[in-house]
Parts: structure tokens; C-alpha cells; sequence
């Protein structure tokens, strides 16, 4: 019962930030400089065709009005149509976010299952060659470019080695994609039984998601050495090993899941660094996903599937913030008793 | 009175003279920090003196020489257009360092003073400067800096604006926690004895006493506004060709790495990397000296 | 006593590596300890009392080592042992309870859970006993309805039950030795008692051997068999503890016995021989006129303060909502040239009617008459440009805290000048801050110094210097010598009651130590939970207290052998 009041409390605490977030995308579309309704329909409209566009998008109407409407449109789902490819923007982008959310999460999964264990073998052999690892790699880790990691692996994995497959696209040509039930092919192609396309899938799914994985790398590992180090340095971890505990109980009940409350804090900032990331490591790799949608829609100044993009990601990571903060709240009995 | 007798402390160096004298000390227990201070000069010198030092014009393109790998008159190569790689990359210096520099400086002016008072006066001050940063903190600030560039339109300018606003929370939050937790120390408490109005005590009591943390903070904080400059141009925004600038050199490589002319993007990110790395261990070491608790 | 020690120290040296080479942290200490005795180390802050407890329990952090010597218990050679021979002592055979409980218990692990783990490492129950072997242990230690308590958190519970928690978690499973390390520093008084009555009884009870470390010499005094004095990490002195205070041999266990503040001595007394001037000491004026009036106060704190609407709309229990009274209708006088005491435990609203006659924070209701004017009704924000200002000033608790650590001394002092002074001019002012750094007893050359480079002791006559600079008329002293050592506090005490005759102020004197309310004070007030208990003169409360409350204070201040 306090459970689902604290998560309810949890989901009401984030209807602030929704709202803040379609206040600025929205402010974002009227504050373009020069004409909005021109930029909306793009380079090559004639004047009729920008008129039409401003009569569309209520460009006419007062300001307030101009958000009642966009609310409301948004309300539906509705966020305007792509002139690039002259589908609804909401269309395009269900289809495409799949494929970036398999990259990010297998990156991300992948990561944290080295770099945490890494950050805890580094406090806990405090200046031991793992530990001096750790922090060369936290360093050097945050100060690489994502694009230039991606291209790297990319001259060397498949230019000088041939290791891997051409950087184009989910699947190679050859293959056709599995049929769609969760929109992630290693999924979808492991449930048809299709385990020529999931070797497939796998293959070129394992640079880009070694780039973001590396690129989410250096914080987590960070984090989790600096807070196991203070975590093991407190009060109640000589408690614990003046009672006589195990190394093992001590560092894995006791130190462990107290230092796991600033790691899943710091969570929330790699899922932001991510989704940008994403962006551009989709560009490198030619990634059909929500990111590389955007940058082509840039490039031909589409603005809606920008702008449609911009709010979607917001969302998304307030989400991803929400079910950090629930899952904090099952650690700590402090959030989850006190509120 | 005997705990008090001069002799019992050794005499310490006061002021700058004890700063700079910890500051040698530990550049020199962590030769890392002394290597991030010359990359930095190195940087330095590139950014001002770059255009006069670079052997060839970073925009005259020869076709006749395109595409070549480094030789000892083209250091870093040539790319496509036969322009020289090394000039490039030491001229593009300017522009990437300039853009972070920029976009910092206004975020530290900018955020800290949000934060600072945030933090002091509390009540709606408070909840309208942390709502702000909240809302800038629910977007994925790479996202966000897209959306701003795209909005605001295709200029550096804008690229500064956007690295500034999406780096604005992270200032706020720490000068705003900062100034939370002096806003009631014995210190400050004594200043509003001795007559002191509450602004005074804010910037002559509390902000001296942030500021070793904020310049860790915007060490730190250059780097992540290099790389978001970088990545922004790199998809295409800001910075447009022919203009050397790295993440747009990059960028024109990258189409070259699928058939082994590896050079063309290889050095600009080199250069970037370098770069960024250098503000990374600058912070680590001014942190250091600044501020030796808060080590990780 | 049997002739076998359970525990023998012999020539024991622990060095730490620090960036600046090796320290020896304590040097060639010697010490038994019988089975059943109960032994006090006593030691201030950097003597190395608790680094040799860390040794023997070989808990030393990493930079530290035993460099020479050896440890041993009961025939185990600590110095030699294996670490899993160790954890297999630890907790079973020798345990330690700590300073701070609540930072002692592990804040997301339930308090019984905490207790199992030690249990069943050391096979004292099996996974099917545990539980009740649990809830008996939190029985024994006197935690009412411990079956429920079994499932708290450390932050559901009160400092001293957590401090119960921690010497059930060492007495588990039944040691023979107890370490306990300051462990009733920052308690109140009366939890204090409550806790050191507890431990003895529960030792005596299993006859088990205890080592106390404190830096309260009459604490140990009257827990401990006998009492070994540390100093600077060597030992200095070992005897019973009715001995240490009849004949102390040593001249710093003098020193220290002297500056413990107790029944029935002056301030002088707290002084050694070498720093008592001969002097006379200024004799007390009569109280005069009356200069601050303060009628029922009142401060109302709100509920849930910040709290959103969104937990406001979500709360279950309106009870919460009502506000919080810190300060109930307080009414009293300090009259020109006399220093009032305001006395109470933790939480009773003393600090709150400080900053509310400091006019650093507003009353919700009542008045405060300073210098025949309302300065009640002139609110917080404006008080800084007001005349009264530099009339009322203050010395803060955490010396080091009170100090800018960007400002030298000089400019510490000089502030309040600065703002509110009618000396002009930088050599003038320098002139006055040499005047006030010699009034206070602090070196002038010290006043180039910033906050770091002073000792405790230095900094609070830096405090004090700042205070007094504007002649004010009161001077609110919080707790001015709750974070210095005994010594320090003798001097530091002695020095406020020479600056108020000389100068002629009054003092609203705050403290939780009734001993050293009563040598500084004439007018004690007894607070508790936001009233007045008990007033009168400090002697009287003393002496004959009358409430219930201050009685039970006094009972549980430390009553060495004397």
C-alpha cells in the first residue's frame, strides 16, 4: 500500500517537468527567427504553400491560443507530418525508436556489467594496478569523442581486420528482417527461430553498441569507485568488520548496496549523455533509429520531425528518470519509508 | 598562555604564496597534472598564435595533392580537396577552444550567480531557478542543444548559446548547494552581527569561498562543451565547411575510414581528444588543489 | 584480578604513512588489562587513545601499522595473527562499540538483520533461531517492544537506541573484552548515564573485561577500575581511579584533572599552577540595571517545511501538519554586568531563544526589551542597520566554522568595525585589532594567520576578539568551548570571566554543561521542550535543585571518586 503511494507520488512528481518540457519545445518552434510557418514547410515552398502551412499550424492566432492548439494536437499524438519522407512525424518515429532502443540498452547493459564490477575492485583494492586502470580508464574514457571511438572501431574492426560487417544499417542486405513482434531484431529473430538472422543482427549491432558501451564506460566506473570508497570508508562498515563479518558480507551486504544508491542516481545523467550519443553514433553507422532520422531531417530543414524528436526523447528520459527513482526507492528503505 | 605560543605552529606561508606552494606540491607528486598544464600552453599557443605558425593556408585546396598520406611536408596528410591536414587542425584550435570558452564563461557568470542566490535567499527565488534547471535537466542535453540550434538557426553563436544553456543546471546546482550549506555557517552568521546587508555577505562572504569549486567545475565543464560543440558540428549544425573546425573534419573523414584513408578523420579527433583529455586532468588536478577532500 | 591478563600490550608503536613520511602515532606503549577490570584510557584529541584500541582489534586504516611491539589476548598473538583469525575474534571474542551510533548501523539493513548476520557469523544461532536469539539480545539491552524494533531502520530510531543497538550487536556473542570508543560523546547527559549504567551492568553481569577511551577524565573516573593517561601517544600515567584524582603524579594528568570541570571549584581552579597569574581575580559588581527583558516567547517552526503541494495532497496523517513549538512562553531578565545560564539537552529551545535575542531570527510572538527599546519588533532582515546592533554580539559554537576561511585573523576582527565601528582609517583599525588580539591573549603575530594555521584554541580567542570589538552591551556565547579540549576550555573559560569584569559586558551564556554554567554564571535557567523548568542562582540549582528534571541532570553529570 505505501509502495504504490510512494510510486504514485513518484509519477505525480514528474508532471512538472512534462509540463516544462512542452513549454520549451513549444517556445522553441515560435522563437525561430524569421518566418516560422517558411521554416516549417521547408526550403523549396512557395508562397501559397507557406501560407497554407500557417493557416495549418494556427501560426494566425495569438500565442495562446498557438498552445492550446499544439497541446492539444499533442493530445492526440499528433506531431505534424515529415516533408522529407510525407509520413506523420509520430509514424516515423514509432518505427525507428526500436532500433535505437536496442543499441542503447545493449550498450548500456554491457557496460554496466564491466564497469561496475571494475569500480568496486578498484576501491576495494584501493591502488592496486586494477585501481590505477580504473581511473586511466574513467579519465581517457569521458574524453572520447563517441563519433571518433565509433570510427575507429570501425577502420579497424572492419577496414584492417575485416571482423566485422560494413558499417550500414541493422541487418545486411542479404538478410530480410525478422517479422515484427518487439521491434528489436535480436528478439524478433531468436522468437521466429531464425538464428542465421540473429548471428546476423548481432554482428552488426556489436560496433555501435561497443561504442556507446565504452562511451558509458568511464562514468559509471567513476561513480561506483568513488562512492564504494566512501561507502567503505563509513562509520558502519567498521562496525561491521569489528563484529568479525566476512570480507565477502561486508563488502557485498553492507558496502555494496549502499554504494549502489549514487550509482543509480548517476544513471539518470548516463541515459542523457546516452540518447544524445546515439545521435551521433547512429550517424557513424548508418543506424536506421530515431537519432539518424533527426540529422537527416536537419539537414534537409525539416523541422517538425525535429522538433517531434526533441519532445520525444524528453519524454522518453523522464521515464527512465521515473524508474530510477522507483527503483531507489526500493533500495532505500529511507526514501521508500519517509517519502 | 601556553597553547597559544607562536612556536607551537610551524609558520606557514599565507595567502597566494601557500596556493602556488601547494599547487607545485602536487604537480609535482602527480606528473599528470604538470602534463595536463603543458597541453594546456600547447592548446594555448595554437588558439592565439595558430594562423602565423601553420605551414600551409588552411583553405587552399590543390587537387593534384588530394588524398595523400602523411608525408614530411604534409605532417597529417591531405584530404579530398588536397588541403593540408596539420595547418587544419592547428588553426581549427581557435574556433573549437573558442566556442567552449565562450559558452563557459557566460555559464559560470550566468549559473553561478543563479545558483548563488538559489541557494542564499531560498523561497521563490529558489523554486524559480531550480524549476528552470529541472526543466533544461529533463532533456537529454545533447538533444536539447540540437533542438536549440535548430530553432535558433544554423550559427556558432548559437552553438554557444545552446553548450551554455544546456551546461547551465550543472553550474546552478553546484553553486547553488554550495551557498546552502555557508548560508548558515557560524562565518555568515557573524558577518549579519557585524552589520553586513544580506548581498554584501553574499558576495563578500559566500562567493570568494565558492569559487575554487566553480573553477573545478568549469575545467571540468570545458571539456563536455568541446565535445558538444564537436558533436553538434559533426551531424551538421553551427560550424559549416570550408571553416576548419575539428568535429567537421571528422565528419568529412568519416567517409573515407570504409575505404582506409584513415588520416583525414584521425587527426582532428586526435586533436579533440587531446584536448578534451587536457581539461579533464586540469580539473582533476585543480581539484586537488583546491579542494583535497572532495578527491575520488 | 587473576594473575593471567587477558590482554597484554607490550611495547606497542603504530605508525601512519602520510605524504610527509611516516608518524608515530603512539610510541612504546605498555598496558595489561585482568579479566573482569574495567580499564579507562584517557587521552585529548591527538593523544592516540583510539588508535591503540584500533590495534588491539588490528582495525587500523591502511596507512596504518603496528611498527614494534606486541598484542596479546588471552594467549593469541595479535600482531601475528592471520586476518581470518582475527575475524573469527573479532565480534566473538573482543567487539567494540563506537562514537556516532546512528553512523555505526548500516542505514538500509534492518537493526535485527544487523544483529543475525553477527549471530550467525559466529555460529551463536542458526538460521532458524536467529530471530528470537535477536529480539532476546535487543531485550537485554532494554529496547522496548523489540519485536517491532527487530524491523526498524537506524533512521526510525533515537541516537541512544541506536547507541543500544550497537552494544547489542558486540555483546551478541557473549566477547570477553569490550572496547568502547568515546561512546557517548554527543549524547545528552541523562542518555549518557542511561548508557554507561547499561554497559557496566551488562559487562559486570557476563564478567567481562572493558576498555573505556575518553577524553572525559571524570567520566572514566567513575566507570573504570583503573586509568591509564595517554598524551601526544606516549603514556604518561597509569593508576586506580580513586588515586588519579587524590594524588595525580603526572604533571599533564594534573593538568588535565584540574581543567575537569566538577562540583564544589572556581574557574581559577580549573587553571595550572604555572598559568595562575597571582593576580587577584577581579571581583564580581553587583548585578545593575536591567538590560534585557524578555516576556513569554514564542517560536512556532511550520510543518513539513518545504514541503510540496504534491505531499501535502498525498499525506495520510493530517496530525503532522500542526507547527512545531521550539520555544514556549519564555520569560526572563539579564541585568547590566551579570551572566545568565541557559541550560538543557538537546532539542529543548535554547539555541532557537538565542538567535531570537541575537534578533538573527524572528519570535512568533512575545517581546525582547534590550536597552529599554522593543528590538523584538524590529524584524531580523532589518536588524543589521540597526543602532542596536553592535550592542549585542556573539561567540559561536564550532570555532572553526564561525570563521571565514578565506579572511586572515586580522580581518575577522576587523570586520565588524569595518561595518558598524567609528574607527576610520586602515592603520587605526590595525591598531585596534593588535589592542583586541592582546586583550583576548592571541599572539599579534598570529593575526596574518588564516583559520587553518590557528589551533582550536586560537580560533575561539578569535572569536571572542570579534565579538568584543564593539563594546557591545551582551554577548550571546553558545556553547563557546563544546568543540575545544578540557584545557583549552580552562583557559578559554577563565579568559571570558576576566574580559567581562574588565570590560564590563554582560553574558546570555548557553550550554548543556551545568558544571560550567555554575563557575561562569550567577543565574542559571533549566529548559526543557521549549520552557522554563527551574530558575534561580547558579548555587541554589546546584546545590538544592527543585524540579524533578534538574535533579535528574545533576544526577547523571559524572561523579568521580574524589
Amino acid at each position: 500500500m505505501n509502495l504504490i503511494l510512494q510510486i504514485a507520488k513518484r509519477i505525480l512528481s514528474a508532471i512538472p517537468s512534462l509540463i516544462g518540457v512542452v513549454i520549451v519545445t513549444f517556445l522553441l518552434t515560435r522563437v525561430l527567427p524569421g518566418d516560422t510557418a517558411a521554416y516549417f514547410a521547408g526550403p523549396a515552398a512557395t508562397p501559397t504553400a507557406i501560407e497554407e502551412v500557417r493557416k495549418k499550424l494556427g501560426l494566425d492566432k495569438p500565442l495562446g491560443a498557438q498552445f492550446v492548439a499544439y497541446v492539444e494536437a499533442l493530445a492526440h499524438g499528433d506531431l505534424g507530418n515529415s516533408l522529407t519522407t510525407g509520413q506523420p512525424v509520430t509514424q516515423d518515429l514509432a518505427a525507428r525508436l526500436p532500433a535505437s532502443a536496442e543499441l542503447t540498452l545493449i550498450g548500456l547493459i554491457a557496460s554496466m556489467l564491466i564497469s561496475i564490477p571494475l569500480g568496486i575492485l578498484a576501491a576495494v583494492k584501493q591502488g592496486s594496478l586494477i585501481d590505477h586502470a580504473c581511473r586511466l580508464i574513467a579519465t581517457a574514457g569521458v574524453s572520447l569523442p563517441v563519433f571518433f571511438t565509433g570510427l575507429l572501431l570501425v577502420y579497424v574492426f572492419y577496414y584492417l581486420l575485416g571482423w566485422a560487417p560494413a558499417p550500414l544499417g541493422r541487418l545486411d542486405v542479404f538478410y530480410s528482417p525478422p517479422p515484427t513482434v518487439t521491434g528489436f531484431y535480436l528478439i524478433d529473430s531468436l522468437l521466429a527461430g531464425d538464428l542465421e538472422t540473429f548471428r546476423a543482427t548481432a554482428a552488426q549491432l556489436a560496433l555501435p553498441a561497443i561504442t556507446l558501451g565504452l562511451f558509458a564506460l568511464a562514468p559509471i566506473a567513476r561513480i561506483t569507485r568513488a562512492s564504494m570508497l566512501s561507502v567503505l570508508a563509513a562509520d558502519f562498515i567498521r562496525t561491521a568488520r569489528a563484529s568479525g563479518l566476512s570480507a565477502r558480507t561486508v563488502i557485498i551486504t553492507y558496502a555494496f548496496r549502499n554504494a549502489m544508491l549514487p550509482v543509480v542516481t548517476t544513471l539518470g545523467m548516463v541515459f542523457s549523455f546516452l540518447l544524445g550519443a546515439n545521435v551521433l553514433v547512429e550517424k557513424v553507422f548508418a543506424w536506421p533509429g530515431a537519432g539518424s532520422y533527426a540529422v537527416e531531417a536537419l539537414i534537409a530543414s525539416d523541422y517538425a520531425p525535429v522538433q517531434g524528436f526533441v519532445l520525444a526523447m524528453a519524454v522518453l528520459y523522464i521515464l527512465l528518470n521515473l524508474l530510477i527513482d522507483v527503483a531507489y526507492g526500493f533500495i532505500d528503505p529511507r526514501v521508500r519509508l519517509e517519502g | 598562555m601556553s597553547e597559544t605560543s607562536v612556536d607551537t605552529i610551524p609558520r606557514h606561508a599565507t595567502g597566494l604564496a601557500a596556493t602556488l606552494q601547494h599547487a607545485r606540491y602536487v604537480i609535482g607528486e602527480n606528473p599528470v597534472t604538470g602534463l595536463s598544464v603543458s597541453l594546456f600552453a600547447l592548446l594555448l599557443i595554437a588558439a592565439l598564435f595558430g594562423p602565423w605558425l601553420v605551414p600551409y593556408d588552411p583553405l587552399a585546396s590543390d587537387t593534384n595533392l588530394a588524398l595523400h598520406t602523411p608525408t614530411p611536408q604534409h605532417w597529417f596528410g591531405t584530404d579530398q580537396l588536397g588541403r593540408d591536414i596539420f595547418s587544419r587542425v592547428v588553426v581549427a584550435t581557435r574556433l573549437d577552444m573558442g566556442i567552449a570558452i565562450a559558452s563557459v564563461a557566460a555559464v559560470f557568470i550566468i549559473g553561478g550567480f543563479a545558483g548563488l542566490i538559489a541557494g542564499y535567499f531560498g523561497g521563490w527565488t529558489d523554486r524559480i531557478i531550480s524549476r528552470l534547471a529541472d526543466t533544461i535537466m529533463a532533456f537529454p542535453l545533447f538533444v536539447l542543444a540540437m533542438g536549440i540550434v535548430a530553432a535558433l538557426g544554423n550559427t556558432v553563436t548559437n552553438i554557444v548559446i545552446a553548450t551554455a544553456i544546456i551546461n547551465f543546471p550543472l553550474y546552478a546546482r553546484v553553486a547553488r548547494t554550495e551557498t546552502n550549506v555557508r548560508r548558515d555557517a557560524g562565518f555568515v552568521q557573524a558577518a549579519r552581527l557585524t552589520g553586513n546587508s544580506e548581498m554584501r555577505i553574499l558576495l563578500t562572504q559566500i562567493a570568494p569561498n565558492l569559487l575554487p569549486i566553480m573553477i573545478v567545475q568549469m575545467s571540468l565543464t570545458m571539456g563536455y562543451a568541446i565535445l558538444n560543440a564537436a558533436g553538434l558540428s559533426f551531424i551538421g549544425l553551427g560550424v559549416r565547411p570550408p571553416t576548419p573546425e575539428w568535429g567537421i573534419m571528422v565528419a568529412e573523414g568519416s567517409g573515407f575510414i570504409v575505404s582506409g584513408e584513415w588520416w583525414i578523420a584521425l587527426f582532428p579527433g586526435l586533436a579533440l581528444m587531446l584536448a578534451v583529455f587536457c581539461f579533464n586532468l586540469l580539473g582533476d588536478g585543480l581539484r586537488d588543489i583546491f579542494d583535497p577532500q572532495r578527491r575520488t | 584480578m587473576t594473575h593471567h591478563p587477558l590482554l597484554t600490550v607490550s611495547d606497542l608503536t603504530i605508525e601512519f604513512a602520510t605524504r610527509r613520511g611516516p608518524v608515530r602515532a603512539v610510541e612504546k606503549i605498555d598496558l595489561t588489562l585482568g579479566k573482569g577490570e574495567t580499564l579507562g584510557i584517557v587521552g585529548e584529541s591527538g593523544s592516540g587513545k583510539s588508535v591503540t584500541s584500533y590495534a588491539v582489534m588490528r582495525l587500523l586504516d591502511r596507512a596504518g601499522r603496528i611498527a614494534q611491539g606486541h598484542i596479546s589476548f588471552s594467549g593469541i598473538s595479535i600482531d601475528q595473527a592471520s586476518e581470518a583469525q582475527m575475524q573469527d575474534l573479532r565480534g566473538r571474542e573482543i567487539s567494540m562499540i563506537f562514537q556516532n551510533p546512528r553512523a555505526a548501523l548500516n542505514p538500509i539493513r534492518k537493526v535485527g538483520h544487523q544483529i543475525e548476520d553477527v549471530l550467525l557469523r559466529h555460529v551463536q544461532a542458526t538460521h532458524a533461531n536467529a530471530k528470537q536469539k535477536a529480539i532476546d539480545i535487543l531485550t537485554q539491552v532494554r529496547i522496548a517492544r523489540p519485536e517491532e524494533r527487530y524491523h526498524a531502520y537506524p533512521f526510525q530510531l533515537s541516537g541512544g537506541m541506536c547507541q543500544r543497538i550497537v552494544i547489542a550487536l558486540a555483546l551478541a556473542c557473549q566477547p570477553q573484552l569490550l572496547i568502547a570508543d568515546e561512546p557517548t560523546t554527543g549524547l545528552d547527559v541523562t542518555t549518557q548515564k542511561a548508557m554507561m549504567d547499561l554497559i557496566v551492568e551488562l559487562t559486570r553481569e557476563r564478567h567481562m573485561s572493558t576498555i573505556l577511551i575518553t577524553h572525559d577524565l571524570g567520566l572514566a573516573a567513575t566507570y573504570c577500575d583503573r586509568i591509564i593517561v595517554m598524551e601526544k601517544g606516549t603514556l604518561v600515567e597509569q593508576a586506580s581511579a580513586a588515586a588519579i584524582f587524590k594524588s595525580p603524579g603526572h604533571a599533564y594528568t594534573k593538568k588535565l584533572m584540574r581543567a575537569t570541570p566538577r562540583s564544589g571549584i572556581g574557574l581559577r581552579d580549573l587553571l595550572p599552577d604555572d598559568l595562575q597569574t597571582g593576580a587577584q581575580p577581579v571581583p564580581r559588581k553587583p548585578p545593575g540595571v536591567v538590560l534585557l527583558d524578555v516576556e513569554n516567547l514564542v517560536k512556532d517552526y511550520p510543518p513539513t517545511h518545504g514541503a510540496s503541494l504534491m505531499s501535502r495532497l498525498l499525506r495520510q496523517d493530517a496530525g503532522a501538519d500542526k507547527p512545531f513549538r521550539a520555544v514556549d512562553g519564555l520569560s526572563f531578565q539579564i541585568k547590566a554586568g551579570e551572566s545568565l545560564g541557559l541550560v538543557g539537552e538537546s532539542g529543548c529551545g535554547k539555541s532557537t531563544t538565542s538567535m531570537m535575542v541575537m534578533r538573527l531570527l524572528d519570535p512568533t510572538s512575545g517581546r525582547i526589551t534590550f536597552l529599554g527599546q522593543d528590538t523584538g519588533a524590529i524584524p531580523a532582515a532589518h536588524f543589521a542597520r540597526s543602532p542596536f546592533r553592535s550592542r549585542i554580539q556573539m561567540v559561536f559554537q564550532d570555532p572553526t566554522d564561525s570563521l571565514n576561511p578565506r579572511f586572515t585573523a586580522e580581518r575577522s576582527i576587523a570586520d565588524p568595525i569595518y561595518r558598524l565601528g567609528s574607527i576610520k582609517g586602515s592603520d587605526a583599525i590595525r591598531h585596534r585589532c593588535e589592542e583586541l588580539a592582546t586583550l583576548v591573549g592571541l599572539p599579534v603575530a598570529l593575526l596574518d594567520r588564516f583559520p587553518h594555521q590557528l589551533s582550536g584554541g586560537q580560533k575561539a580567542r578569535v572569536g571572542i576578539a570579534r565579538a568584543i570589538a564593539l563594546d557591545p552591551a551582551l554577548v550571546i556565547l553558545d556553547e563557546p568551548t563544546a568543540a575545544l579540549d578540557v584545557s583549552v576550555q580552562a583557559v578559554v573559560l577563565n579568559l571570558l570571566e576576566e574580559l567581562k569584569a574588565r570590560l564590563g559586558m554582560s553574558y546570555l551564556f548557553v550550554s548543556h554543561d551545568l558544571h560550567v554554567v555554575r563557575m561562569l554564571c550567577e543565574r542559571v535557567i533549566v529548559m526543557r521542550a521549549g520552557r522554563i523548568v527551574e530558575q534561580g542562582s547558579a548555587e541554589t540549582i546546584i546545590e538544592a535543585p527543585q524540579a524533578d528534571y534538574t535533579r535528574e541532570l545533576i544526577a547523571a553529570l559524572p561523579h568521580p571518586p574524589v
